[in-house]
């Protein structure tokens, strides 16, 4: 059964570059980015400061997702008060008034906090949502190399998918980028 | 000049041991998970877990027999078990500061002890609110501090600081919680990576959610925890001041106090120091992590316990001043006379000398370099800090304003059992920490060496020497184990 599923057809998924130092991934991903690429990626151990310039990156929007999810907060904090204790049950207490817009100087404690958890989830759920992640399968953890890519290494990694791919010539283009090694991973031809 | 270079102008000194590799920081941290634990380990997770064991021991009696058990009584019907909670929840501070605040303020020598604080808050806030949990003798009613339905239609009484506090430290731990998580995820698919059997491989394979050190993840990644790092500045000077609002909306003397918020925060932030250097210490010397962990750092640490001691010494002065100057007899009676000269006059001194006077010694460079003693100071601080919570609760509790309700408070072997029990759950919690998570952010410390610098080539020689992944061990037919042959065409 093995010998037989590697003899099927392979075609290659992604060529994965790798380099020894920030300075040098850094340099090939500007050379990878004004080659025209556009299904690529570097992979490095640490965020490489400039990187997100050299790769033509645009602004992250996770901003915009946790605003949204702040105001989810903050919002659904008011009604939650304003509805327990003024409207379904209205509580008197201490002399003052049961709901809003009275009791809203005691409301501030728990409107900040619900504004802040909703925050935080959402900018973990948000950053996880941008980066397709959890996805435990991609065609990089192929490589037996790729495992120092969390280590010490840096990568390159261009997908088979892009326009301008072409295994000889974007394999050039990486070399000619002072790659330390170049290796072509393939997966099975659907 | 480059932002990882130290400023010699300042006497700054590099952030890692000069001369590290990459590899050598990936070695060091991630080797402690991988190799035995050295016997060290074994001994302290031992104590630990009996003490562990003796909490059990107590909240299984606690539970049988109802609050009784513990000292609590008629006037101070709130004693160590409040004590202990705003104690856990203070400790849990040094954490967030550590890796929210002094991350805004760019401070790169918190990344050789982010990780650190961060699972110490965690651990620490699981501490406190076990005692919140359990003093409210029946703890199966709990779920009547949350806003859901009951049977008596009730909703829960939003003006009342209490559930603010409910709020604040639910929040609380639960932004911890994903800081913390966030932070790690890079580090385990560094675990994940290096691991040589295929359980290791799963199970930290599973949690690093497939990350690949992609730089477009990293660019999320990094606006997350930038997001997260400026969220949770604001959180943690809230909720110390939410705790403190339990106090200082209440009328006893010694409580009703609006300096409480910022006294807090600043309790807080400083026992919480302490507490990491405490366990730092006790770490740095059990798995040998010099090279990351270095006398920078604790030096560091040490002056921002001066610092914190003495906003803590301006609070319990402001409030003597203020007794004094409001001319409120009960005030005077309690600050002037109650505190430093009535029937706990002993905890008071516990008070004011660990956490006024000792820190002092931080005025000179050989104290603050001086590992064994920090180490003891660093104890000092955290009990003259469950002091503090003493004082302020008991001490105050003790004699109100009629002399003929005036009581003493005695703790039972209960109370102490179960305060020490919680030392044991946390370092418990914490030992299996440092064993099986890496206990120093990785990515992190790489970031701050000069081969993170690529806009300059010089790179260090050693980091470019060949050198082989790991390859992990695998009998299966197909899968990780399997290479790519080198240069197929």
């Amino acid at each position: 059964m093995e010998k037989r599923a590697r003899k099927t057809r392979r075609t290659p998924s992604v060529i994965l570059a790798e380099f020894t130092s920030a300075h040098a991934v850094l340099h090939a991903a500007e050379k990878v980015h004004e080659a025209g690429y556009v299904r690529w990626d570097a992979h490095t151990p640490f965020p490489v400061h400039g990187m997100d310039k050299a790769m033509g990156l645009r602004d992250s929007r996770l901003g915009w997702i946790v605003l949204a999810f702040a105001l989810t907060g903050l919002s659904g904090a008011f009604l939650m008060m304003h509805w327990m204790n003024g409207v379904d049950y209205p509580t008197i207490v201490g002399d003052k008034p049961a709901g809003a817009p009275g009791t809203l100087p005691s409301m501030v404690p728990i409107l900040f906090e619900l504004t802040i958890l909703l925050s935080a989830f959402g900018a973990v759920l948000g950053m996880l949502g941008l980066n397709r992640l959890p996805q435990h399968h991609h065609p990089v953890f192929q490589s037996d190399r790729f495992r120092l890519a969390s280590d010490d290494r840096f990568f390159i990694s261009i997908e088979a998918d892009d326009p301008k791919f072409d295994v000889d010539g974007t394999r050039t283009l990486l070399e000619g980028a002072h790659a330390h090694h170049v290796e072509v991973i393939e997966e099975e031809a659907s | 000049m480059a932002y990882w270079e130290p400023i010699r102008e300042l006497g700054e000194e590099p952030l890692v041991q000069p001369g590290s590799r990459l590899r050598d920081v990936t070695n060091d941290i991630a080797g402690v998970s991988e190799n035995r634990a050295p016997r060290g380990w074994w001994i302290c997770f031992l104590i630990a877990f009996s003490f562990t064991g003796v909490f059990a021991t107590c909240v299984a009696y606690l539970f049988y027999r109802g609050v009784g058990v513990w000292g609590n009584t008629s006037p101070v019907y709130w004693a160590w078990d409040i004590t202990n909670f705003v104690w856990w929840v203070g400790i849990g501070h040094a954490g967030t500061l550590i890796s929210a605040i002094l991350f805004i303020f760019r401070q790169r020598w918190r990344t050789a002890i982010n990780r650190f604080a961060e699972a110490m808050t965690i651990f620490a806030v699981i501490c406190a609110l076990i005692f919140p949990g359990i003093h409210v003798g029946r703890p199966w009613l709990l779920y009547y501090v949350f806003p859901i339905p009951n049977q008596m239609t009730l909703w829960p009484n939003f003006k009342s600081p209490l559930l603010w506090d409910v709020f604040a430290v639910g929040t609380y731990f639960t932004v911890s919680l994903l800081f913390w998580y966030t932070g790690l995820i890079p580090d385990l698919a560094t675990l994940r990576d290096r691991s040589l059997t295929k359980w290791r491989q799963r199970i930290y394979g599973f949690f690093a959610l497939g990350w690949r050190g992609s730089n477009r993840h990293w660019q999320n990644y990094e606006r997350a925890y930038l997001i997260l790092a400026a969220i949770s500045t604001p959180l943690v000077l809230s909720v110390h001041s939410v705790v403190s609002m339990d106090f200082a909306t209440s009328v006893i003397p010694g409580w009703h106090t609006t300096i409480f918020p910022p006294y807090f925060v600043a309790g807080a932030i400083f026992s919480g120091f302490a507490m990491v250097e405490t366990v730092l210490l006790i770490a740095r010397s059990v798995f040998k992590l010099q090279r990351v962990v270095m006398m920078r750092h604790l030096e560091l640490m040490n002056k921002f316990l001066l610092l914190t001691s003495l906003l803590v010494g301006y609070a319990y002065a402001m409030e003597f001043f203020m007794a004094w100057y409001s001319g409120n007899q009960y005030e005077m009676a309690h600050f002037l006379k109650n505190r430093p000269m009535g029937p706990y006059w002993w905890a008071w001194l516990w008070m004011v000398i660990p956490n006024c006077v000792v820190p002092q010694l931080y005025w000179f460079k050989r104290c603050r370099t001086s590992i064994p003693l920090m180490f003891v100071v660093s104890i000092l601080i955290n009990i003259g800090m469950w002091f503090e919570r003493f004082v302020i609760i008991v001490s105050s509790l003790n004699r109100d304003f009629l002399p003929s309700s005036w009581g003493l408070f005695r703790p039972t072997i209960i109370d102490v059992g179960t305060f020490a029990g919680t030392i044991g759950v946390f370092f418990t919690l914490f030992l299996l920490f440092m064993r099986w998570l890496p206990m120093v952010s990785m990515m992190e410390v790489k970031g701050t060496m000069p081969q993170a610098d690529a806009h300059r080539p010089g790179a260090s020689k050693a980091d470019e020497e060949a050198h082989d992944p790991v390859k992990i061990v695998d009998e299966g037919p197909s899968g990780a184990g399997e290479l790519v042959p080198e240069g197929a065409e």
